[in-house]
């Protein structure tokens, strides 16, 4: 009853009779009738709580409301709200301080991730154990990371300061992380590599473990040196993970909330205000929803866009 | 993969370069690792000591952070406390030391219990849904196959914040803001994304050949998927699982945005164990710590698997 085929076809169109030509002869539900069965659930919750809210947000986008003003006393605005956001030089001011950190964090994140992969992927007895503790940073809660790292910048008693001063002899009252306004962008860059130099280094070593020992084997054969042979087939050959490990941190680093909020919250003033928080600000405690909406849109696009990069480097992965 | 044992193989690195690299990788993780130490270290101190400069490393042992979390305590004149019975337990002890009786229970207890529920809730329909629709991917051919997974896994790309904004406007109209029902559907959304790349991941590594025995045997399709799919896909559907139990229970953006009493969970909470009872480190550390146990155990257990889970399946070793 049944062709030996990898593929059950329920996509082909009914012949002149009423039954698809493909139903398997069960009682019950045909193949087709089960995909749909099986898939509808999870498109229509997707529809529910991503979509329908996505549409809704286009439309509020093209409004002045106002949630904490109820929904009276709103009315169609056209596109004034992303003209406003477009020419506005704080939303440019946050997207540049947003770059810097993206930029920052991954440079630090890819450094470190890969130079930790190359040392584990030289197999040392325990390095399962070791892989498995420097992993543990990017397993914890946003909120846990953020509070932990907030008691030890304290200054005078937090664990961070003491350290510093340990080693450099400064004061270690004299400074803060959190409120200096040199020092607090690169106290989120620091968390940032602190929690997700693993997943760099996690991805980076499936793509030195995917590399066949043959074409080292060759390589040593036709005598390239230890540089040579990196340039040439270790860095290559991981590259594309490397990319899929970049791509995604950097969408997540974009729109970054967490880590933010609950290290610097924007401050001091709005120095490490990156574009997340300047919407945090404007939705929940300014109130301008049209605007924050359209916010929202042109961020989501910028994401999509780059996510749509992301699924074909993953699917280029995948092939390997 | 072969081992390979000659001397001078250009993949297996000399004895010299691995304790080389075993030095810097220990170096690192040590270093690494020393905020979370210290924050279990901190738990087990006295408030004093918690701040002591400088540091200490090792002090007397006081679960005093821990009564704290649990507890709400007021102060009274030294006369009241000296009238009263003797202290009951560990706890009532250490607040007589400091001029207190215990008051009550904190809302500690409370959201842990929501993020238990509300990180099983999501979790299990999570799994569930994204089951079903992993195994119609990997086993039939569906229209529009690859826009409709494309589609899941975006959604899971939004931006947190950009989300919330209608979401809590949906939720209000609803009377859904702060309920388990809703943080329940919204993670679950999150979730179905991961679960589903996940599981057709492992689905699609499952032999044809079982089920269509199976079939052949008079089953139907369904029959066959839940006797011999199901048991086969165990593992994978264990570590999906998992994979979103974590991030349920590790959620922030949503939960600080969305709720704020009735079902708040513990990460928007734990900042503000603090303001509870002024510098109270030990109590804020001990709330962390407690939240942070059940994630170590969950990465030692699926360290095997962490590389799919990150990379939606993509990459299996």
């Amino acid at each position: 009853m049944n062709e030996p085929t990898s593929t059950i076809d329920v996509t082909a169109p009914p012949l002149a009779s009423v039954r698809p030509r493909s139903t398997t002869v069960v009682a019950g539900m045909s193949d087709r009738a089960i995909a749909w069965l099986f898939i509808t659930p999870t498109i229509a919750l997707l529809l529910a709580i991503n979509i329908f809210p996505l549409v809704w947000t286009i439309r509020m986008s093209f409004t002045n409301f106002k949630a904490n003003l109820g929904w009276m006393a709103y009315k169609s605005v056209g596109i004034a709200n992303y003209v406003d956001i477009l020419t506005d030089s704080d939303i440019w001011i946050a997207m540049q301080t947003t770059a810097r950190f993206v930029f920052w964090s991954i440079l630090f994140e890819v450094l470190l991730g890969f130079g930790l992969a190359l040392l584990l992927n030289r197999r040392f007895r325990g390095h399962s154990f070791w892989t498995t503790v420097i992993l543990l940073p990017m397993m914890l809660s946003p909120a846990v990371v953020g509070n932990f790292w907030t008691f030890l910048f304290q200054p005078q008693i937090g664990l961070f300061n003491y350290v510093v001063s340990f080693f450099s002899g400064v004061d270690p009252a004299s400074f803060s992380m959190i409120g200096d306004v040199n020092l607090a962008p690169w106290t989120i860059v620091l968390v940032d590599t602190w929690m997700w130099t693993p997943y760099v280094m996690l991805i980076c070593l499936a793509g030195l473990r995917s590399i066949p020992d043959y074409i080292y084997e060759a390589a040593e054969v036709d005598r390239a040196s230890a540089w040579r042979r990196f340039w040439s087939i270790t860095f290559p050959m991981v590259s594309p993970f490397l990319m899929l490990a970049v791509l995604f941190r950097a969408i997540e680093n974009f729109k970054m909330f967490d880590l933010v909020n609950l290290l610097t919250n924007g401050g001091p003033g709005s120095l490490t205000e990156t574009v997340s928080i300047t919407l945090k600000r404007a939705a929940f405690e300014k109130w301008q929803t049209g605007w924050s909406s359209a916010l929202a849109i042109i961020l989501f696009l910028a994401v999509f866009a780059a996510a749509n990069i992301y699924v074909k480097v993953l699917n280029k992965v995948k092939q390997r | 993969m072969r081992a390979i044992t000659t001397a001078h193989s250009v993949v297996e690195a000399s004895p010299g370069a691995k304790s080389v690299a075993g030095v810097l990788v220990a170096l690192y993780a040590l270093v690494a690792i020393t905020p979370l130490v210290w924050i279990v270290l901190t738990s087990i101190k006295t408030p004093s000591d918690s701040i002591a400069y400088p540091p200490k490393i090792v002090s007397p042992l006081s679960l005093e952070g821990y009564c704290n979390l649990f507890t709400i305590r007021s102060r009274q004149d030294s006369q009241y406390i000296a009238n009263l019975p003797t202290a009951s337990g560990y706890c009532e002890q250490r607040a007589r030391d400091r001029n207190m009786v215990i008051a009550g229970s904190s809302k500690t207890p409370g959201r842990l219990l929501n993020s238990v529920i509300i990180g099983f809730g999501s979790t299990f329909l999570a799994v569930f849904l994204g089951t079903l629709a992993a195994y119609a991917f990997s086993r039939f051919k569906v229209p529009l196959k690859d826009d409709l997974l494309f589609f899941i896994l975006s959604t899971r790309f939004m931006p947190p914040i950009a989300v919330a904004i209608p979401i809590y406007l949906m939720y209000r109209q609803l009377g859904m803001t702060d309920t388990h029902v809703g943080m329940i559907l919204l993670y679950t959304a999150v979730n179905v994304s991961l679960a589903v790349w996940l599981l057709k991941g492992f689905i699609d590594e499952i032999p044809r050949e079982y089920e269509e025995a199976a079939l052949v045997d008079g089953y139907t399709r369904l029959q066959a998927f839940v006797k011999t799919v199901l048991p086969q896909a165990a593992t994978g559907i264990a570590a999906t699982a998992v994979f979103c139990l974590i991030f349920a229970w590790n959620e922030y953006a949503f939960a600080v945005l969305l709720t704020s009493g009735v079902a708040q969970t513990m990460p928007p909470f734990i900042p503000f164990i603090i303001g509870e009872g002024g510098q109270d480190w030990p109590a804020v550390a001990a709330g962390t710590t407690l939240f942070v146990i059940p994630i170590v155990a969950f990465t030692i257990l699926l360290r095997r698997h962490l590389l799919r889970g990150i990379t939606f399946g993509a990459v299996r070793k």
